[in-house]
């Protein structure tokens, strides 16, 4: 047997595999890519016709897009860098100093409400933010002044909500990370007379930097493309003030059976994930 | 996490987005004894008349037809959504139902996009085709000459106003407003004297998708002159001029002197629940530009019941901007059963129209889905004419009514429509600003094919 045909056996034992990621994956991501350059439409049109940069060119020169890009940015850094990786981190931080039962509330709770479905999360915050929600009453309580949180400041409105369903994520994967630093480089540090802060900044986040790495990418890209709790809190509305990505895609796709456009912004998105990457990949290989 | 992680992820996304806008779904071939109907049920779970006269009607069919089946697909989603899934349903073989009920407005769309069958083969058989008005018979005709949904009723709008709160505010009880000045005046002297009531709602903005703009903006609109959003002779759409200005402004007067609903609430995709089941019942509204079936809301069996409404409210046709002839004006439109072009079930499929259709369920259907007639038959119907307080004002107002330009476009021309409106609601435009983001969209939408007015 040549060693030629013995590479082609090889394949034999992931020939189905291969092919059912060719036929489920690469099919609809073709058709997805082919799409994008047509002018396709759900409705109005019977035909499609191939346009070139027709879609992208438009999507550069729409407000609505651009304004969609910019509310995503602030969603992303807001509600995934910001908010669940440092929220996890701290509380993973926390839960390591504190007593058993203590942990144990605090787990619970956090991962509550990562488990539920979306959508309840969506209709939980959004009753928290509404203008008689939770929220306003407790501020009415205080004598703070209360106003419609959805309507005022409806991104961070939805930021938070993300914050609320997303951190138990982070948590669970800092509480591993600091976990498996050994107690005497620590202890050691202790020794030497660090301090908190400075052990903190000097040992732990190094050692961990490749776990914040891996939360921040998987973070951001699980936040760019959420979709149902902006839609059911707000749908991005008013006007287009909490419009990100997603929802102006489907905006477009369907509500203006746009598919061909609404299919070019979102590989638009997909570049806008892929540009996070790798920055994360440049920030998990630098050397400590 | 190794280097490919990221990759996988890419794609991983990617599929997912793949998935969504192509919408490949299962489900099974064509059961050539089985008609599956697809319409949309109400997102009040209380309102169930639909269900229940279809239901009625699939007994009778199966009764009528042994071996054979009616296999109800309801849907229950706000117009827009349910409009779009009806589409991504028609698309393929495997998934297009045989029978769907479809929004007037949006038949022409569809039927260019080759979703829709022709039924000008099964209408010269049909002894009850003739029965229709001529109006009812051409709302589902397409470009090509062609018949393509048989329509099951059809509407007009005013407005409704409660006497009680006109009473604490010194308004007249027999109020008939001129222009729209007088409008805007009685609800300012609401506001003034009866603290607590909203004094006047009108549908705006993208939630409430085309109540909005059919109940809302072109019930003003069609008051500022003749043929304002499209042009028959010229076959060309209007840019926003004066009119659609005024119009606009309207509405930011509404809201923006706090004469309408709290703005938040009037953006909400479900207001129009809120205001037949809250605000209305509970006395709370003044007046609402709205439509000639919120009656069905408080009938037997409505998701509210109100039996003293027609004591307390009262109804009145919109009159033009400045009162110019011919004074009044109201907005039409209805459903429409169609059958998919790739049905595979067509003939059994009209079969289920006719028992829809027979006299006695058309009347049926009229009653209790609080429809104007489109059939003279049923117009002439005791039980018909008994069904509704207000029924005789809202048939009359159908003199003064005008039909939405039924081209393939207008469901995106609505939501251009429904975005100039939630900008100047929001207060994030002037009516001017609006006006001239609207004519920008409308020009990309039909490629150019715009007049100036």
């Amino acid at each position: 047997m040549s060693s030629r045909s013995k590479g082609l056996w090889r394949w034999v034992p992931i020939a189905p595999a291969t092919v059912l990621l060719l036929l489920f994956l690469a099919g609809p991501i073709g058709y997805c890519v082919w799409i994008a350059f047509t002018d396709t439409r759900l409705t109005g049109a019977s035909g499609s016709d191939f346009v070139g940069l027709d879609n992208f060119r438009r999507a550069f020169a729409d407000d609505d897009f651009r304004n969609a890009v910019w509310l995503t940015l602030v969603f992303t850094v807001v509600s995934a860098v910001l908010g669940q990786n440092t929220l996890g981190l701290a509380l993973a931080g926390l839960m390591r100093a504190a007593s058993r039962p203590v942990r144990t509330i605090t787990g619970t709770l956090v991962i509550t409400a990562w488990v539920l479905p979306e959508i309840v999360a969506a209709f939980l915050l959004y009753t928290f933010f509404r203008r008689e929600g939770t929220l306003n009453a407790l501020l009415d309580w205080l004598h703070l002044p209360s106003q419609n949180w959805l309507f005022t400041l409806p991104i961070l409105a939805v930021s938070f909500a993300n914050v609320w369903r997303g951190t138990a994520f982070s948590m669970l994967i800092y509480s591993a990370a600091l976990a498996e630093i050994p107690r005497d480089i620590t202890e050691a540090a202790e020794v030497d007379g660090a301090s908190g802060p400075s052990r903190v900044w000097h040992i732990t986040l190094p050692m961990i930097r490749r776990s914040i790495g891996t939360n921040l990418m998987l973070n951001t890209l699980s936040t760019l493309s959420v979709f149902g709790l902006i839609w059911a809190m707000t749908r991005g509305g008013p006007g287009n003030r909490s419009q990100t990505l997603p929802v102006f895609m489907y905006d477009q796709a369907f509500l203006k059976s746009l598919i061909g456009y609404g299919t070019a912004v979102a590989l638009l998105l997909l570049l806008v994930g892929s540009l996070f990457s790798i920055v994360y990949l440049r920030l998990m290989k630098v050397e400590v | 996490m190794r280097p490919t992680a990221p990759l996988i992820l890419i794609t991983a996304a990617t599929a997912l987005a793949a998935g969504t806008l192509t919408a490949c779904g299962g489900g099974s071939g064509g059961d050539p004894d089985t008609v599956k109907v697809a319409y949309n049920r109400s997102t009040d779970n209380k309102i169930r008349f639909k269900d229940a006269h279809l239901e009625a009607a699939k007994k009778q069919f199966e009764k009528d037809h042994p071996g054979k089946k009616i296999k109800l697909i309801p849907i229950q989603a706000p117009d827009n959504d349910y409009a779009t899934k009806a589409q991504q349903m028609m698309r393929s073989p495997k998934t297009a139902p045989d029978l769907v009920y479809e929004d007037t407005f949006r038949i022409n769309s569809d039927i260019k996009a080759g979703y829709l069958k022709p039924l000008d083969t099964y209408l010269p058989k049909w002894d009850q085709w003739g029965q229709f008005v001529g109006t009812a018979k051409a709302a589902a005709r397409a470009e090509d000459g062609r018949t393509y949904g048989i329509p099951d009723g059809t509407d007009t709008r005013g407005l409704w106003f409660n006497k009680a709160i006109f009473a604490k505010a010194g308004l007249p009880a027999d109020w008939q407003p001129k222009n729209w000045a007088e409008i805007l005046d009685a609800a300012r002297t609401v506001r003034k004297k009866v603290p607590g009531a909203i004094p006047l709602n009108v549908y705006t903005g993208k939630g409430p998708g085309e109540a909005a703009v059919m109940q809302g903006f072109e019930m003003l609109l069609y008051g500022t002159g003749e043929d304002p959003l499209y042009d028959p002779s010229a076959k060309k759409w209007v840019a926003a001029g004066k009119g659609f200005q005024d119009s606009l402004d309207f509405v930011r007067t509404v809201y923006s002197e706090k004469l309408g609903p709290d703005v938040s609430d009037a953006l909400d995709p479900n207001v129009g629940t809120r205001v037949a089941t809250e605000w209305f019942p509970e006395g709370r509204l003044a007046i609402s530009l709205d439509g000639s079936w919120m009656g069905q809301n408080w009938v037997n069996k409505g998701p509210k019941e109100w039996p003293d409404w027609s004591r307390e409210l009262a109804q009145t046709p919109m009159p033009t901007q400045n009162g110019q002839a011919p004074g009044k004006v109201s907005m039409s439109g209805g459903w429409a059963w169609s059958i998919p072009q790739k049905s595979r079930n067509p003939d059994l499929a009209f079969d289920f129209i006719k028992t829809l259709q027979t006299k006695e369920n058309a009347t049926q259907w009229c009653v209790v889905a609080a429809q104007i007639a489109v059939r003279k038959d049923v117009a002439a119907e005791a039980e018909y004419l008994k069904s509704m307080p207000g029924i005789d004002f809202f048939t009359g107002l159908v003199q003064y009514t005008h039909y939405r330009p039924a081209l393939p476009v207008y469901p995106q021309v609505s939501t251009a429509i429904g975005e100039a409106m939630e900008k100047v609601t929001t207060g994030d435009a002037s009516a001017a600003e609006a006006a001239k983001a609207y004519n920008d969209q409308l020009k990309t939408i039909v490629d150019g094919a715009v007049v100036t007015k």
